[in-house]
């Protein structure tokens, strides 16, 4: 059997596709995070709670309407989105004047009464969720054994995160977006309705956080703690990559889901603190994060 | 944190009538066991003091920490590790969880002041969650089931605390230190260096003074009593378990401390018997705990941010403007 440092390969490289599948998530959360927070000066706590939201939303609409896999891809995102949108109509948008903590703290409070819900009503055990029959199974590979599924996630997750980057740096709205993050004020004179794109940077990252949940659904268990203990981890990728741009938040997210799949493999007691322990480094090394610009 | 309001409560004057109302607030404390519940009065005051101290890095610094469960539960591992396993006197194994606590703190400390605002909250989050992972792991807390059955043992060697009034006195006590002890560091030159601090930084620093340093002075004196409640809980309730080093844990004293009044002496100890009572009574009604707490969450960011007691102050004459 082939080897690559004392590790089966098969082994290896299977850890390795965990650690693609871990990052591709952590990539698409940070994006949102990062998209939201370019704007609106707030930190989207809720985040998480909106990806558990997206993988629910998925699993409901199969369970009582009977739609499936490829029709919730496009549902979720706008249902979850919508609810964005509403949340910042009615309170979020009252809060911007104030210190960005207040933001971090009602988002808080959202994602503890989104949670509450859920678990109230479906409990803290995982519900399974088939993919479809077109990604089901796997494909032998030679070296390994990829099930498709897996396969598919890695790619959807490159398409959204290149496809939303593309948007914010080469469409009309994205160039108003990022000029609305440089000068409001400014953009506002010029005609642009500000509170409009505000309200809609919102409703596109809670929508981000309901895409994401809906992938993962097949992958991990659809339960009411998926969405929090994850946020957790892709704050720490956050703080590792700055928040200033948002493909450096794309790039962080993959390496240090790679690197959480190196650590199973060569330390698994590691592997659930190894990306706090890089966050804390790159505090030592360079606080303003790899490719923050803000001290 | 630039929270309006707040110089008002933090540059009150001591007057006769605050006086009175604190000597009435002790009398009170000292007869309550007779009429309620003493667990339930001290779990009041161990989590008050815990949100005092929380509120010493919020209030007087401005720094929102969203890791001060590791503190609070970590304090309580220590103790109950030491009086348990080490057989140690309950004041020992306390001063093992508060220094415990502190070197946690200074650890936690010196990684987040190198960012400000929400970064310092995320830091703060990020490393206490991978606390809590350790605490998971690691052998010496027992892992899912804790360390359970710590036998309180005798104060100084000869009161014994299996007495229900010995140990509430005994942790009226150590409330009443911990509160004081944050008032003389609020009143204290140090204190009013913290405060300009929160007020605005930059000017802080321009006027030489190495902000810095009193920031991680100040982490490590919030953690510090941080577990000093942590480690007084892990004595009266007998046990150290992974829930008071989860984030929700972090969580609560945030709520306390807000519900009750960022900045505000007595606003962490109102808030903190106003949750933990409704803590209580939710636990008998069946309606989930966390909808409750995010609710309360959400309407005091919208509505009323001073908290109870500050508003309350807000609209009392303004005593200083004469």
């Amino acid at each position: 059997m082939t080897m690559v440092f004392g590790i089966p390969i098969q082994a290896f490289l299977g850890q390795l596709l965990v650690g693609l599948i871990n990052g591709s998530f952590y990539a698409m959360l940070s994006l949102g995070l990062a998209i939201i927070f370019g704007m609106l000066r707030i930190i989207n706590f809720a985040h998480g709670a909106q990806y558990m939201l997206g993988a629910f939303a998925g699993y409901l609409l199969l369970a009582w309407a009977g739609v499936g896999y490829w029709p919730a891809l496009i549902l979720v995102p706008l249902i979850v989105g919508g609810l964005g949108i509403l949340i910042e109509r009615l309170a979020i948008s009252r809060l911007y004047n104030l210190d960005p903590l207040y933001g971090l703290l009602f988002t808080f409070g959202l994602a503890l009464v989104l949670e509450g819900i859920f678990r109230y009503y479906y409990g803290v055990s995982g519900k399974p969720y088939a993919p479809p029959p077109l990604l089901s199974g796997g494909a032998n590979l030679g070296f390994m054994f990829l099930p498709i599924y897996r396969g598919w996630v890695v790619i959807a997750s490159l398409v959204v995160c290149l496809g939303t980057w593309l948007a914010i740096e080469k469409t009309k709205f994205g160039s108003y977006l990022r000029a609305a993050t440089e000068n409001p004020s400014l953009v506002q004179a010029f005609g642009v309705n500000v509170p409009l794109l505000l309200t809609l940077t919102y409703g596109i990252g809670s929508g981000l956080a309901g895409l994401a949940g809906i992938l993962a659904a097949p992958v991990y268990q659809v339960s009411p703690l998926m969405g929090t203990d994850l946020i957790i981890i892709v704050f720490a990728v956050v703080v590792v990559g700055g928040m200033g741009s948002i493909l450096g938040a794309i790039v962080t997210g993959y390496i240090l889901g790679l690197a959480e799949g190196f650590t199973k493999v060569f330390y698994p007691e590691a592997s659930s603190t190894v990306i706090f322990v890089i966050m804390a480094l790159v505090l030592l090394v360079r606080p303003a994060g790899l490719f923050g610009k803000d001290a | 944190m630039a929270v309006a309001g707040l110089s008002r409560a933090s540059t009150e004057s001591t007057s006769t009538l605050q006086w009175a109302l604190l000597a009435v607030a002790i009398a009170g404390l000292l007869v309550a066991p007779f009429f309620v519940y003493p667990v339930f009065l001290m779990k009041i005051l161990c989590f008050a003091l815990f949100a005092c101290a929380f509120n010493l890095l919020l209030g007087y610094t401005g720094l929102l920490s969203f890791g001060h469960a590791t503190f609070f539960g970590g304090a309580a591992y220590f103790t109950a590790h030491a009086v348990k396993v080490w057989d140690w006197a309950p004041e020992a194994g306390i001063l093992v969880g508060v220094a415990g606590a502190a070197v946690l703190g200074l650890v936690m400390g010196f990684f987040a002041i190198r960012r400000q605002g929400i970064y310092f909250a995320m830091i703060t989050l990020a490393l206490a969650q991978m606390f809590y992972f350790f605490c998971v792991q690691a052998p010496f807390t027992g892992g899912e089931d804790g360390i359970q059955g710590v036998p309180r043992g005798e104060l100084l060697g000869f009161i014994s605390l299996n007495q229900p009034l010995n140990i509430y006195y005994f942790v009226l006590a150590v409330f009443l230190a911990g509160v004081f002890a944050i008032w003389r560091i609020v009143h204290s030159p140090f204190g009013m260096i913290l405060r300009s601090i929160r007020e605005n930084e930059g000017r802080a620093i321009s006027l030489g003074y190495s902000v810095a340093n009193y920031k991680l002075a100040a982490f490590v004196m919030s953690a510090t009593l941080a577990g000093l409640a942590g480690a007084t809980k892990a004595i009266v309730f007998q046990f150290a378990t992974l829930t008071d080093v989860t984030w929700q844990m972090s969580g609560e004293v945030i709520l306390m401390t807000l519900l009750g009044g960022i900045g505000t002496m007595i606003g962490p100890i109102v808030g903190a018997t106003l949750v933990v009572t409704l803590q209580n009574t939710l636990a008998t009604s069946g309606f989930p705990v966390t909808i409750a707490t995010g609710l309360i969450f959400m309407a005091c960011v919208l509505v009323f941010r001073r908290g109870i007691v500050g508003e309350i102050l807000a609209r009392l004459p303004d005593r200083n403007s004469k």
